[in-house]
């Protein structure tokens, strides 16, 4: 899309708005809520990448835990046996590596099966890593994890700095330039023809097979591209929170991801975002205010599957449509 | 172009394909009628790759495809339609035969540039739409669709692939009568602008009397008889067997 063809699109000057507005954030919220926020942007590069498998491939991973702590673990790891590597620069292209490489051996084997099976593959492989980060203790920190550093970026040292400073910083203008960029890269995917036959396999495999798309090869592109985004998103989580443990891999946080894109709406590309945002809030304030946390987000997930299947930009989406419909 | 030659497919004791030998030249429209379970399906599905025979040979352009892929048949040039409609019913109508058309040139894999930045394919997806007039109905996802429109787009897709030989499995099922003469007329008049060979399976004698070049006759998974459509319709075996009709 050129830039002609961009200036006239409402949908990118929206984007255009909401970026220059993201440019602000630092000034407007607390120490607190940035964190908050940040912790939501990250789990927003999570949800595009879970959405590209979910939403345009039609495949329901309840594995995708895993990819995000290869990306978490990639950082963690090189933080204590290569602390001279420690750099931002050098940490993203290594934990979307070391995500690759998992999501290469994993997909290879889920791709050749669907719905449910495939969804349980996923499950049963990251519960494998999880058993491995948990047990070999004196590697990956077993169930104390590992404590992750401020890193360095392009030979910027942070050292003395507390990391709410950091986060307020220079962290939050490059968590949101790589956001921007997942953002765009992401949107070119599932517009492109690549893209179409990813849309073309999760609407219809056998004639997508019948005509010249190699199903189970193209599944396990979108699962590798896929999983190297939740990485992406486990890699800049770490530094926020500051710590990794190996529940990261466990199927309870593969659900959150499920639930916050179900949330958003897997079926509209910004859905996963707004689910990311929401959930991330939502999941805060119920612990913070009840015991009974669990509850409240179990009962959120029946009321969205109930009242609002297409999750929240779905119903924002679809009221939109009828007020247009209406106007015209 | 294509040349059956002692193709043969049994289910258990059924005998679906039974040592069947047929030729197909280019730019032929054939049209192949029988009773239910005469092995019409089976026989496409053979052709086209989707199961594979227990033995005897297919010849495409002299190559032998009786064990090759679907995938491969259709990059040598083997189309089919569907008589239960397959559609991508989560994208629009013009993305249906654009992915199709990206698949032929090889360009499935781009993955950054929107589809739309590909202005050649897009004009040419919405030639083939225009094709069959309905490129006024591009931007509908499949769901907006009439059934004579789904199964138009339907044979759309296999069109674009450039197949040289197209395999319609019932292209008229489910379609109202009053629509059946002008979904055959888009279909064969955009068939016979490229002079596409066409194996066309069908019920309907109207159809098949007013469209085809030759027509074959299956009978419990052989060739009964074969010729042109005014023959067969006065063959008293067929009248018999397939019409029901005793003279």
């Amino acid at each position: 899309m050129g830039l002609k063809q961009i200036s006239k699109n409402p949908r990118w000057i929206i984007y255009l708005l909401i970026f220059i507005a993201l440019l602000f954030i630092p000034r407007m919220l607390s120490i607190h809520d940035l964190m908050l926020f940040e912790y939501g942007i990250t789990f927003a590069i999570v949800g595009l990448g879970f959405n590209l498998l979910l939403g345009y491939t039609g495949l329901l991973s309840f594995g995708h835990g895993a990819y995000f702590a290869a990306g978490a673990y990639s950082v963690a790891m090189i933080a204590k046996y290569l602390p001279q590597a420690y750099s931002l620069e050098i940490l993203i292209p290594a934990s979307l590596f070391f995500s690759l490489i998992l999501s290469i051996i994993f997909g290879f084997v889920c791709v050749r099966h669907t719905k449910i099976f495939f969804s349980i593959l996923a499950l049963s492989l990251s519960m494998l890593l999880f058993a491995l980060l948990f047990k070999l203790y004196h590697i990956t920190g077993g169930s104390d994890g590992l404590r992750v550093p401020l890193p360095t970026l392009f030979g910027m040292s942070f050292k003395g700095i507390r990391r709410p400073e950091f986060l307020s910083g220079t962290y939050y203008y490059f968590l949101l330039g790589v956001f921007s960029i997942s953002f765009l890269v992401m949107r070119g995917i599932v517009s492109s023809p690549f893209g179409k036959a990813l849309q073309a396999i999760r609407d219809n495999e056998v004639r997508a097979e019948l005509i010249g798309i190699r199903v189970r090869r193209y599944r396990l592109y979108a699962f590798m591209i896929s999983g190297m985004f939740v990485g992406l998103g486990g890699a800049l989580w770490t530094f926020v929170n500051g710590h990794v443990t190996a529940d990261l891999s466990h199927w309870v946080f593969s659900g959150e991801i499920v639930y916050m894109t179900l949330l958003g709406g897997f079926g509209i590309f910004e859905g996963p975002i707004i689910g990311a945002m929401i959930f991330t809030y939502l999941k805060l304030y119920a612990m913070g205010n009840t015991q009974y946390w669990m509850f409240v987000i179990g009962a959120t997930l029946i009321v969205l599957v109930l009242i609002l299947p297409n999750g929240v930009a779905g119903a924002v989406s679809s009221l939109w449509t009828k007020v247009k419909k209406k106007t015209n | 172009m294509l040349a059956i030659d002692n193709l043969k497919k049994h289910f258990g004791f059924v005998k679906a394909v039974d040592n069947i030998n047929l030729d197909i030249e280019e730019g032929e429209i054939v049209s192949i009628i029988g009773t239910n379970g005469a092995g019409k399906t089976t026989l496409v599905n053979l052709i086209s790759g989707y199961i594979k025979p227990d033995s005897g040979r297919i010849l495409f352009f002299n190559k032998d495809i009786t064990y090759a892929s679907p995938y491969v048949r259709i990059k040598l040039g083997v189309g089919r339609s569907f008589q239960l409609i397959q559609l991508f019913g989560g994208i629009t109508v013009l993305d249906n035969v654009r992915t199709a058309l990206f698949s032929k040139y090889g360009m499935i894999r781009r993955g950054l540039l929107s589809a739309d930045r590909y202005s050649s394919v897009t004009e040419e997806a919405i030639k083939i739409l225009d094709n069959f007039n309905m490129a006024d109905k591009r931007n509908l996802t499949p769901k907006g669709l009439s059934e004579g429109d789904l199964k138009i787009l339907d044979i759309a897709i296999a069109f674009a692939l450039k197949s040289k030989l197209l395999l319609l499995d019932e292209p008229t099922s489910g379609v109202a009568t009053s629509d059946k003469f002008k979904v055959m007329d888009s279909i064969v008049s955009a068939i016979k602008k490229e002079g596409i060979s066409t194996l066309i399976i069908e019920h309907d004698m109207d159809i098949v009397s007013g469209y085809s070049d030759r027509v074959v006759v299956m009978h419990e998974g052989r060739i009964m008889a074969q010729g042109k459509p005014d023959e067969i319709m006065e063959n008293k075996e067929v009248k018999a067997t397939v019409f029901g009709i005793v003279s």
